[in-house]
């Protein structure tokens, strides 16, 4: 007996939507038995985990919370990869995003109209971001610099950055040496719905929205569809690879840049410690398992929001590390991985010896995978 | 003080802060040359560098923390490894995922594995460590005796360095680990196991990146804290770049990095007006930096240094 991965004649569609639910469940599995290790009953630490990110009208905003700058950092992120472009620069964006508005919200009050403060300061953040990115961009696109690690670099360069700021020249002189800035002027605040939940929710929609638009109803949109997906066929329709390629993370680097607008305007209304949770990183996992869809990036954001909330709830109610959620966060990824293999690929068992009497009709050829 | 005696102070430092440095790059040099490219080394060091500790301090076995720290970061790799060879998964992605399960990890275990009269909390418990051991004459000499002022893992380095080079440039394994990054099909026709080769050497890797992150943890920050390696893992994918994928000069690019880390600190204790959040950005700035030069000058030598095949999954019957 051999097993072996046969290749589809077109991608499975039910593979698709199966993979990533499948994977779920078993992250949920081995979050488990780490769980069981830890001596916790799983179940009892799941159903806190539940309660604390759907359960109420108050956790969900609490989930939403969490969800917003995912969202948008996971948009940002998609568009990058769907051009093969490893953009893990997205943390950083939100940080310097953060920066701008913050320094927008802090000493423009006074100079520009209170009514415009705010949408400045979101401007500023979106700027900001696109700048961020546009670095590894840039070098990418016009000196075929590796953009993983550019991009990578840059993160900790404006977590420097942020932190030399609130720590220092921009520190709250009434703060009581807390590592903040002083509170942003009320016209810099973002409206909030409920709890703590803003409007960023009504930007990430749009921009998903938009995005979706984008990649499916204009040309720009098809361009960098065909560079992502085959970048000698690009250059032979005549697409300019480094234009595009530089304008897209562009756009990544904005939305990231939004996410940490909204984070400040909407959420802490000061520059503070605590910024850069590793939203950015996790909106890597949001882009991978949305596969790149603007629409799904907004629900596996939720999902993601939630596990991080969930993580939050375990530590209080349980005495559990808050870095639960991260570890399950990192266990979907796992399996989604392994999975994807199957949307290309089907396995079969073959017995040694009717080999030819195998009448599959499919002249496709076979990879021997173990024996 | 001295200029000598400063000289030597850095060196000292530069040595010590690049060792896990080195450990993680010649890993790293040897998956990459096999073809896969690994991005989780920093989720591997974080691994690595707390199962170390939390194994020196329950045993007092330092040896024994290293093996576990190894066996630990070959684990990683293997999942890696079967993601990327069996399952042909995207490399990149994987790699990141495996960084980010692997620091997640290290920090459930950091508050998890502590004893319980500090709430099981690792962070700020003291543990045995491996303390420099001075090799008599040649440690005053002048200048280079900071070569041999050094604790047990950072003299290793000295062995690993030429046994890598060698093994990889004049052995027969050496050509058949060159032979499948470079270009798997004639590799496979040769009668090479690609996918066999494959896993070995990214477990290997893993293995050397485990052991980097126990130095950190042992030797030269001793002790467990959060985000303890600092994105070395991530310098060190850089770092395989600039050695331009030869364990060879793996000490190179490990030694700028370390002596960027002891100068800072020689401004920082010295009070330079300089903010310290600016010089802690250097190490960053000057990854960039090289990485820049680097692909410029590969450009203009057209002397490619990476393996042609590296990042893509090997399938026989696809060309």
């Amino acid at each position: 007996m051999r097993i072996v991965f046969e290749k589809r004649q077109s991608v499975s569609r039910q593979a698709i939507l199966l993979v990533p639910v499948l994977s779920f469940l078993v992250s949920l599995v081995l979050g488990a038995i780490l769980l069981l290790m830890s001596g916790v009953n799983p179940l009892a630490a799941y159903a806190a985990m539940a309660r604390g990110t759907f359960g109420s009208v108050y956790s969900l905003s609490e989930t939403l919370v969490k969800a917003i700058p995912l969202m948008l950092t996971g948009l940002g992120v998609s568009i990058a990869f769907r051009m093969q472009f490893w953009n893990i620069g997205a943390e950083g964006q939100l940080v310097l995003g953060a920066v701008a508005a913050a320094w927008a919200a802090l000493f423009l009050h006074g100079v520009i109209p209170d009514a415009l403060l705010l949408p400045v300061a979101i401007l500023a953040g979106m700027l900001a971001g696109a700048c961020w990115a546009g670095v590894p961009a840039g070098l990418k696109a016009y000196l075929g610099v590796d953009e993983t690690l550019t991009s990578l670099m840059l993160n900790y360069v404006a977590i420097l950055l942020a932190s030399h700021l609130y720590y220092g020249p921009w520190r709250d002189p009434q703060g009581y040496g807390f590592p903040g800035t002083a509170q942003f002027p009320a016209a810099a605040w973002l409206p909030r719905l409920w709890g703590r939940a803003h409007w960023g929710v009504a930007f990430a929609v749009i921009a998903a929205a938009l995005l979706w638009f984008i990649l499916n109803r204009t040309r720009w949109g098809f361009e960098l569809k065909i560079i992502g997906e085959n970048k000698t066929a690009a250059h032979y329709l005549g697409i300019n690879i480094a234009r595009n390629v530089l304008l897209a993370l562009l756009l990544s680097g904005a939305l990231s840049g939004l996410a940490g607008a909204c984070e400040v305007t909407g959420i802490s209304r000061r520059l503070q410690q605590g910024l850069s949770v590793g939203y950015g990183y996790t909106a890597i996992i949001v882009a991978w398992m949305a596969q790149l869809n603007p629409v799904a990036v907004l629900f596996v954001a939720v999902l993601m929001g939630a596990l991080l909330v969930g993580g939050d709830q375990v530590q209080m109610m349980m005495g559990l590390p808050a870095s639960m959620g991260l570890v399950l966060q990192g266990m979907i990824l796992f399996p989604m991985l392994a999975g994807s293999l199957f949307t290309e690929y089907r396995l079969r068992l073959i017995r040694r010896e009717p080999v030819a009497k195998t009448p599959t009709a499919t002249p496709v050829p076979t990879s021997e995978v173990q024996s | 003080m001295s200029v000598l005696a400063l000289i030597s102070s850095i060196l000292a430092i530069t040595l010590r802060a690049g060792t896990s440095l080195i450990y993680a790059t010649v890993g790293e040099i040897y998956t990459e040359r096999s073809g896969i490219l690994n991005l989780g080394l920093e989720g591997m060091m974080l691994m690595g560098a707390v199962t170390a500790f939390a194994t020196a301090f329950y045993t007092k076995s330092l040896w024994l923390a290293l093996i576990v720290a190894v066996i630990v970061g070959g684990l990683l790799a293997a999942l890696h490894a079967f993601l990327c060879v069996t399952m042909r998964a995207n490399q990149v992605v994987s790699g990141l995922s495996i960084t980010l399960f692997g620091s997640g990890l290290a920090s459930f275990l950091g508050q998890r594995l502590g004893p319980a009269s500090n709430n099981y909390f690792l962070v700020g418990m003291v543990g045995p460590k491996f303390t420099p051991i001075q090799i008599p004459v040649l440690s005053s000499l002048p200048v280079i005796g900071a070569f041999f002022n050094q604790d047990i893992l950072t003299y290793l380095v000295y062995l690993l360095m030429p046994l890598a080079w060698f093994y990889l440039y004049k052995t027969r394994p050496g050509l058949s680990l060159r032979a499948v990054g470079e270009n798997p099909q004639t590799a496979d026709a040769m009668g090479i196991d690609v996918g066999r080769t494959r896993y070995l050497y990214t477990i290997l890797g893993g293995m050397l990146t485990g052991l980097g992150g126990a130095h950190l943890s042992l030797a030269y920050t001793p002790g467990w804290t959060e985000n303890l390696t600092g994105g070395r893992g991530w310098i060190v994918i850089a770092l395989v770049i600039f050695a331009m994928w030869n364990p060879g000069r793996a000490v190179l690019g490990a030694v700028l990095f370390g002596g960027i880390n002891a100068v800072q600190f020689r401004l920082q204790a010295a009070g330079t007006a300089i903010p310290a959040a600016f010089l802690n950005m250097l190490p960053y700035l000057t990854t960039i930096f090289v990485l820049v030069v680097m692909t410029w000058w590969e450009a203009l030598s057209k002397r490619i240094g990476a393996p042609a095949a590296l990042g893509k999954a090997y399938m026989r019957e696809e060309k």
